[in-house]
């Protein structure tokens, strides 16, 4: 779609206006909305009062789908907690297409690997929008190729949250995988053979949709006991499916650190400035991802907290097996769980009551009244791309096709004290520095310092960091320094070449326009 | 305070010399040293290419403070000159020489390395040589190999090769080295060489390369090889003195100042008299640690 553009803040060109979108805002620096005077009014939706009743569970999901009400232009969402293994979306979407229903916006909090089946049916027309925090595989593809009449949208978490309470995304059917749930629709994540930990999406999808649908594969007697994540009072029907997806696959998020001795040297280092930037001391807060370094950044700060007596306040955010065990050692008072990353998360969810499930609002939401990661002290996030600018792209790869996800990135690096980029200084032979990165998803205003194997980045606007940094004896490089001597080993690439047609549009946490993706030529 | 290990030698990390991806991380790894290989992880189609890829990464990497040692192919091979042709003149550190069998090896390299430094414009005798004995006729003989040529920064051997030429395996416990190790330390030692301890092959059982690292400390190796990043930590572990050893070293170094100050020739530690070998140990011990990044107070 070609649209007219006009330039943010960050010299980003964006939209004001899409049609079959609405109009927007361009992003005007990452606090722009945050300083306490801007105000939003909720839109409303009319709700409809169901007849009580003992029994929810539909004869079957396409049953429950004809009860909901779901027409062709409808809006239906997912929550991405069974990751890999989710077999709900497909399922779901098969069954719409039987059904004869088009033309529906498809809004789950992400999309994965598992989720190909969508770029079929954007084909077959059963859907025409999208709403996500990220999509790979053969969706990204086919959003970067054009096969979207409408630009996607992609939200960070906390931005979806935001989306979802202020009713610029407004879901009328909600299809919710319940790994446990019984016959009034309380439903769980904790247990169950397709257990996924936190249901801290799904919450939100919950609390907001017309219609809320708990898919199960595991029906138990009621009540659900002893953990609820989301009670009945929520959910309008019940339907039992053979399967909601594959436990093999739930369980993705890297459980054992890496033995990679580049990931290694980064983690090392950003450990190194964590460390240095004295935030690791009592009552601290952290958080980091499941993948590449961010196992071994946790590794290491266990070992130094536990060598000094350092006990934190909290970890939030994606929780890993190895975060649990530091609740479980004492390191930290308590863990938020907004999503689960690996199987060892589950059953302490389960167990240990200071291992809490949140919601994504709660977690991430900048307008609520006090979000989770407004009061973190470090982050350690990973990218795709990061230029001299210090702005992180998460979304595309180096081919500009997109295949990543928005997530919390730029909801963390917003919130946290200090935040941290980890990212190799190349990827098959690529640089990963930049002097623009293709799609700004984390503005650099929000970023302290980029890490990578060959030396620390830190933003000019933290002087004070790089002081410390520099008395540790750590590699501070200036980041056009660092740019060069990649570039040396690895050339500069050809540019991707892009057409003007916009496939996308990259929504900032506070519903401003931060960037767009563009179709590859 | 002199200088006594002129520069760390703790851990020196094998990398295949035609794996670009690893050689141009050569500075991230932690290693002391690294041993750009020709030799042994090099298939014969792929000689040429590592040789190319090695020499251009001599001339163009930045391999910060690791120091850069080549193993080349064995004077036994048809590989041996044109190794030393192509690698001579991009001025490594040092080159690792195997299967010298004979102060003739060494000589014959000695001879080339003289004629290309001179060629080339390079220091004389700037490019030391690692000699690497695998046989039991070089074991034999070490004592005449460390004396063959002045241009040897150390010895070292080939645990795999010596034990097939010796008919025996190699176990996890490691002992049936142990008379080999400590004929090249010796033959080192006598002639004020290094001595450095062989690879530990099984990737997967840091606990063994500990128990290993540990011998070939209390050998008296000076370091030893590495085949995978992660034994690095392990090796520069055992590497790293105790607590109290390193307050004691302390406590010698600043006796042995204030001694040399004050024109005393004899120093008195915690009541008892020291001598210079044990001055010497200390110094050692307190590099050690601050190789390790311990606090060391000497002043």
């Amino acid at each position: 779609m070609k649209l007219e553009t006009v330039k943010n803040s960050i010299g980003r060109y964006v939209p004001v206006s899409v049609p079959g979108l609405g109009s927007f805002t361009p992003f005007g620096g990452p606090y722009a909305r945050l300083d306490g005077t801007y105000s939003w009014t909720p839109k409303l939706f009319p709700r409809k009062i169901p007849a009580p009743a003992t029994d929810k569970v539909a004869p079957n999901l396409e049953e429950a789908i004809r009860r909901s009400g779901l027409e062709s232009g409808m809006t239906i969402s997912f929550h991405h907690h069974m990751r890999n293994g989710d077999s709900l979306v497909c399922r779901v979407l098969f069954l719409l297409e039987k059904m004869g229903i088009r033309n529906v916006t498809l809004a789950p909090s992400s999309l994965g690997d598992c989720h190909d089946c969508v770029a079929e049916m954007v084909r077959k027309g059963v859907i025409s929008r999208l709403n996500t925090s990220g999509v790979r595989g053969e969706v990204g593809k086919a959003i970067s190729r054009g096969d979207f009449e409408v630009p996607v949208m992609i939200r960070s978490h906390g931005g979806r949250a935001r989306s979802i309470e202020e009713g610029s995304l407004h879901i009328n059917v909600a299809f919710l995988a319940a790994p446990a749930c019984d016959r009034l629709g309380n439903f769980t994540g904790s247990s169950g053979k397709t257990a996924c930990g936190s249901m801290g999406y799904a919450m939100v999808d919950a609390r907001y949709a017309d219609h809320v649908i708990a898919v199960t594969d595991n029906l138990v007697d009621y009540p659900l006991a002893p953990r609820i994540s989301i009670p009945q009072y929520l959910v309008d029907q019940v339907a039992i499916v053979d399967s909601i997806g594959d436990p093999s696959k739930i369980a993705t998020g890297a459980t054992r650190v890496t033995r990679d001795p580049v990931q290694l040297r980064i983690a090392e280092l950003a450990f190194g400035l964590i460390r240095a930037s004295g935030m690791l001391k009592n009552g601290c807060s952290f958080q980091t991802g499941g993948g590449g370094p961010s196992l071994a950044v946790a590794k290491y700060v266990k070992e130094y907290m536990k060598g000094q007596s350092i006990r934190g306040s909290y970890c939030i955010g994606g929780i890993t097996g190895y975060m649990a065990d530091m609740l479980k050692e004492g390191l930290f008072t308590a863990l938020f769980d907004v999503q689960s990353f690996d199987a060892a998360v589950t059953s302490s969810m389960a167990d240990n009551p200071y291992h809490m499930e949140v919601d994504a609002s709660c977690y991430a939401n900048p307008f609520n009244k006090g979000c989770l990661v407004n009061d973190l002290d470090v982050v350690v996030l990973a990218a795709l791309d990061v230029d001299t600018d210090f702005n992180v792209d998460v979304l595309t790869g180096h081919d500009g096709v997109l295949r990543g996800a928005s997530g919390g990135h730029s909801d963390t690096a917003a919130g946290a004290k200090l935040s941290v980029i980890t990212i190799p200084s190349m990827r098959n032979g690529v640089p990963s520095i930049r002097e623009q990165v293709q799609t700004v998803v984390t503005p650099g205003e929000t970023v302290d310092a980029i890490v990578t194997e060959k030396g620390i980045a830190i933003n000019p606007e933290r002087e004070d960091l790089k002081s410390l940094a520099l008395s540790a004896g750590l590699p501070v490089k200036d980041i056009r320094r660092l740019k060069d001597e990649i570039e040396k080993i690895t050339g500069i690439p050809d540019e991707v070449r892009f057409g003007d047609e916009i496939v996308g549009l990259v929504e900032y946490r506070d519903g401003t326009i931060i960037d767009t993706l563009r179709k590859v030529l | 305070m002199t200088a006594f290990l002129n520069r760390p030698r703790r851990s020196l990390l094998y990398i295949p010399g035609n794996n670009p991806g690893m050689i141009q991380n050569c500075a991230i790894y932690g290693s002391d040293g690294v041993l750009l290989d020709l030799e042994d992880s090099i298939s014969i189609t792929e000689k040429d290419a590592a040789r190319k890829l090695v020499k251009y990464a001599l001339r163009n990497l930045d391999f910060g403070t690791v120091e850069r040692v080549v193993r080349i192919n064995g004077r036994d091979t048809t590989f041996f000159e044109k190794d030393l042709e192509e690698i001579i003149p991009a001025c490594p550190d040092a080159v690792r020489i195997p299967k010298i069998d004979s102060p003739d090896d060494v000589r014959a390299a000695d001879e080339i390395i003289s004629r290309l430094e001179n060629e080339n414009g390079i220091e004389p005798g700037s490019v030391r040589i690692h000699a690497m004995l695998e046989t039991a006729k070089a074991i034999v003989g070490a004592p005449a190999i460390a004396e063959s040529s002045p241009r040897i920064l150390g010895l070292t051997i080939g645990g795999q090769d010596l034990a097939a030429d010796l008919g025996i395996k190699i176990t996890r416990e490691g002992l049936e080295m142990l008379y080999a190790k400590s004929a090249v330390i010796l033959a080192a030692k006598a002639n004020g060489l290094l001595a450095f301890d062989t690879v530990y092959t099984d990737i997967n059982d840091p606990e063994g390369l500990r128990e290993q690292a540990a011998m070939s400390v209390s050998l008296g190796f000076s370091g030893k090889a590495a085949i995978h990043p992660s034994q690095i930590a392990v090796i520069h572990e055992a590497f790293t003195p105790e607590e109290k050893e390193v307050r004691k070293a302390e406590r010698i170094v600043r006796g042995a100042r204030e001694a040399e100050e004050r024109h005393l020739g004899v120093v008195a530690v915690d009541g008892r008299m020291v001598d210079a070998p044990v001055v010497a140990q200390a110094i050692r011990t307190i590099e050690l640690a601050k190789l390790a990044g311990m606090e060391v107070d000497v002043e």
